[in-house]
């Protein structure tokens, strides 16, 4: 992994850039010494460390702007970062750059009811705003993994996902403005408390695209009514093709489930011994199907997806009784990472989306990799969208192992998208998987991604270096040379 | 003036870099039946895409279909019925509103899939299921620029890359010309049920829909009426109300639907006489509902409709400030987030007036129908921000940098 060279002449004004940021929020927010900056070596991807020049963490967004106005102006490059859970590095700190994180911005400022919305500020929680609500009976519906950690701002940047999204959406589908602080410091508002927007739909390519476009300073949210009751299945199969048919038999007769997880063998062992769930140990795959909703929906189709189960060959079928068991359900699964962590010195957690149906083959294409590389690799499955997350077991002290893993998991990834899927369902290009982007898109495909790019930061300084393989300066992206009249009419039919 | 009507993706490519290539804009069209939507524009050439079509690939167990741009929505509805799916956002049909027509229960759904996606519209249950645009997983197009390029994909999680599926959708076609289109679809509903509450006015209809929405019944539409709207519906139960009607919808299992309809009746039966619609009623009135059809017709062929958006708690003091500054009615869905206003025709649409009602609420309005001479001399989109119109610029110039993708049809051609 490579990351743009460090200007030199940027790191040899630092000592005048940390005075100049100092003046624009309180001196207490510039973080320069090395054991300040410390903290913000890595993300979540904690394969990769560097320490960022400056870490500054303003508190109000004229301050964001002031800085962003600042670093534009004098060719200072910008890294934004949330809670820093992401897992793909797309706060991944430079050598020349500023981080600016918004862990200051941690405030809830509007509660709307009638409007079933709350507008609150980058910094707090994903579970900080369910928090608030649930007394009177309403969520956020996104639930990444790290939600009691991640910051709704990253969740933003991210496009964060969660078990919840075929029936629920992703973050996409869940917020409805923004206000944002582009690179030259103009401060903009998308959306609102309205449903649709005005002109081109700024607030959804903003979303999901990883601090390369602007700060987010305040996110209105969509709330949801809490459902009256959830319920859970716990199946066990033979096969994982077993499981795969279960899942397809369930939405073709109809049915979106809240969540459909599923498990392979490797994980279902660790996650008991982890946390005892009580999982059945002789199946092949286990799978959670959580339905919610009315009461009388949930009795409905709980018996339905219960007889599909044991229609469907199931070896072990169990319905939760109570919302203990069905959390006991979900305990093991919610652990699965931190349970391959245990059996484990280290672990890279992938993250492709393929079309559920060629589960079986990527599952047995994985094993076959598995044994070439001579590592092991456990898979946790969103069955109900098809984003399979394999995790990887190596030992990060070996570089050799390092790098068999490295390797491995650009090969799961490749496979995915010959599959006719994507390189990442929810966890985000950054630097992990910047350099596969060519798997997936043509020079011109991302060519015309970065000019959007363009639009929003004509200076590149923004996050440079993530999720495109390829700098391209935007004059030279814009650049377009007509060469008038010298393509024929062209021979298709005409009118 | 020349039709351009491309049959394969590679006629879409080698007729835009023509365009490129000697500056020609085109009109970009599918099948014609939002035409009079945006800005009205005079251009020269036309790149007609209703030659472009097929179901690529619809595969039900995966909740995917990917069509070329010009397939027909009645033969991508008649594809999904066969496996009881639906595009979720409930896709209306304007065509009768539009065009000043009488709406027709029994006519196949009009326009095309790139249209229905370019224009990014949504039905009733936009406010459960979203918009054209959470719904599109992925398409491929060719730039202003004369390349073909994609994005997104054919799974239901996907952050691979900027959303650029976002931007496509309500672009009307001013950035692209998309070829394939791929959507998520799902599973239709069994049953339907509408609870009725009568004889409320707007701004208790507005309080009673919130309620609704915010209990824990799954609300997937509501709709307020007045009673000159009634009087113009197909349903008899509606038509002969007599009185102003608010409309909860309710859809899923049987006993579901009949659970949950219960609920609602209890909770708002205080509010004023309830009746109940089951399947088949229901779904005519949410047709009627979603076309706007209180608005189509002869008797309303001359009038100006405008659409606005708002923050749903303000729909009924937004439908105020209207009818007394430009006169005319609203039709209010969404739970109050979205107004459809009819006004008697003016040359400038009223629309100082009409923007203003918004007050502070925020939202914006689109002067929907109008003749092509208003829709030329008023902002048929609402004027934005200067710092948001100067990020749409940079966008349209890096995707379409001759400006010869539907030129105007967004932004004023002064503007552009």
């Amino acid at each position: 992994m490579q990351m743009p060279k460090p200007d030199e002449a940027v790191i040899a004004r630092r000592a005048e850039i940390v005075l100049a940021l100092q003046s624009l929020t309180n001196p207490d927010n510039v973080l320069a010494k090395e054991h300040e900056l410390k903290a913000f070596d890595c993300d979540g991807l904690t394969v990769y460390k560097q320490l960022p020049m400056i870490a500054v963490l303003p508190e109000t967004t004229a301050e964001v702007s002031a800085i962003l106005k600042y670093c534009h102006a004098n060719d200072v490059k910008i890294v934004p970062r949330g809670a820093g859970t992401g897992l793909s590095g797309g706060a991944f700190p430079m050598a020349d750059a500023v981080t600016i994180g918004l862990t200051k911005f941690n405030q809830i400022l509007d509660i709307d009811y009638d409007n079933r919305c709350a507008v609150v500020q980058p910094g707090v929680t994903n579970l900080g705003i369910t928090t608030a609500v649930q007394d009177d009976g309403f969520y956020y519906a996104p639930d990444p993994s790290s939600q009691i950690a991640c910051s709704i701002g990253g969740n933003v940047a991210e496009n964060s996902g969660g078990v919840h999204c075929l029936k629920y959406g992703l973050t996409t589908n869940n917020i409805l403005g923004v206000e944002m602080v582009l690179m030259d410091g103009t401060i903009v508002r998308l959306g609102g408390k309205h449903l649709d927007n005005a002109g081109y739909d700024l607030l959804g390519v903003v979303t999901g695209s990883e601090g390369l476009l602007g700060v987010f300073t305040e996110i209105t949210v969509r709330l949801l009514r809490k459902p009256e009751v959830a319920q859970a299945v716990l199946v066990g199969f033979d096969s994982t093709t077993g499981a795969g048919e279960y899942v397809a038999a369930i939405i073709s007769a109809g049915v979106i489930p809240a969540g459909i997880e599923m498990m392979d063998k490797k994980t279902v062992h660790a996650t008991e011994e982890f946390v005892h769930a009580g999982y059945p140990l002789d199946v092949e795959a286990l799978v959670i199907v959580e339905l919610d909703g009315p009461q009388a929906e949930v009795d409905y189709l709980i018996d339905r997806v219960r007889k599909q189960a044991e229609d469907g060959g199931a070896k072990s079928v169990q319905v939760s009784q109570s919302d203990e068991e069905r959390m006991r359900f979900w305990a093991g699964r919610k652990a699965a990472f931190p349970a391959i962590g245990r059996i484990s010195p280290d672990y890279i957690c992938m993250d492709g989306s393929i079309p559920r149906k060629k589960l079986p083959h990527v599952l047995s294409r994985m094993q076959e990799m598995a044994d070439h590389y001579g590592l092991e690799v456990a898979n946790v499955f969103h069955a109900g969208d098809g984003n399979l997350h394999p995790l990887i077991m190596f030992d990060a002290n070996d570089p050799i192992e390092l790098k068999k893993a490295e390797d491995f998991g650009a090969d799961i990834l490749k496979l995915c998208v010959e599959v006719g899927g994507v390189l990442s369902g929810e966890h985000g290009i950054g630097i992990e998987k910047r350099d596969l982007m060519g798997e997936m898109f043509t020079e011109i495909d991302m060519q015309q991604q970065q000019r959007l790019k363009c639009a929003f930061d004509p200076s590149g300084l923004m996050n440079p270096g993530k999720v495109y393989p390829t700098l391209h300066r935007c004059a030279e992206l814009n650049f377009m040379h007509v060469r008038n009249g010298e393509m024929p009419f062209p021979d298709i039919p005409r009118f | 003036m020349d039709i351009l009507k491309p049959t394969t993706t590679e006629h879409v490519l080698d007729a835009v870099k023509w365009a490129v290539s000697s500056t020609t804009p085109l009109n970009v069209q599918g099948l014609n039946s939002k035409a009079a939507m945006g800005q009205a524009t005079n251009i020269g050439h036309s790149l007609d895409l209703s030659g472009l079509t097929g179901i690529d690939l619809y595969d039900p167990d995966e909740l995917v279909l990917e069509g070329k741009a010009g397939t027909s929505l009645a033969d991508i509805q008649e594809a999904l019925a066969k496996a009881n799916q639906m595009l979720a956002f409930e896709p209306p049909d304007l065509s009768a509103l539009l065009a000043g027509s009488e709406w027709n229960a029994d006519a196949p759904m009009a326009g095309s899939l790139g249209g229905l996606v370019a224009c990014n519209l949504a039905g009733p249950r936009r406010i459960k299921a979203g918009a054209a645009r959470d719904h599109l997983l992925g398409f491929e197009a060719v730039s202003g620029r004369g390349e073909n390029f994609k994005s997104g994909g054919r799974v239901m999680k996907n952050v691979t890359g900027f959303d650029l599926s976002k931007l496509m959708a309500g672009s009307f076609g001013t950035l692209g010309v998309m070829t394939t289109i791929t959507m998520k679809v799902l599973p239709s509903p069994d049953k339907v049920r509408t609870v009725i509450i009568i004889g409320l006015d707007t701004a208790a209809a507005v309080k009673a829909m919130s309620v609704a929405m915010n209990s824990p019944h799954e609300v997937t539409a509501a709709a307020h009426y007045t009673v000159d709207q009634t009087a113009t519906s197909g349903v008899d139960r509606v038509e002969g109300l007599g009185r102003s009607a608010t409309f909860i919808r309710v859809e899923g299992p049987a006993p579901s639907v009949e659970a949950r309809a219960a609920g609602l009746t209890d909770m708002l039966k205080s509010l004023g006489p309830i009746d109940e619609l089951h399947t088949e009623r229901s779904t005519r009135l949410w047709r009627e509902v979603r076309d706007v059809v209180p608005f189509t017709g002869a008797a309303h062929k001359a009038d100006q409709v405008w659409r606005l958006s708002v923050p749903p708690a303000e729909g009924a003091s937004v439908a105020a400030r209207l009818k007394s500054s430009v006169g005319g009615e609203s039709l209010l869905d969404w739970g109050g987030g979205l107004i459809w206003h009819r006004m008697v025709a003016r040359d400038d649409a009223g629309h100082a007036d009409v923007r203003s009602a918004l007050g502070r609420s925020g939202g914006h309005a689109m002067l929907m129908k109008a003749s092509s001479q208003a829709r030329a001399a008023v902002p048929v989109f609402h004027p934005e921000d200067p710092g948001l119109v100067a990020i749409s610029r940079r966008i349209k110039d890096g995707f379409d940098p001759e400006g010869i993708l539907n030129p105007g049809r967004m932004m004023r051609v002064e503007q552009v």
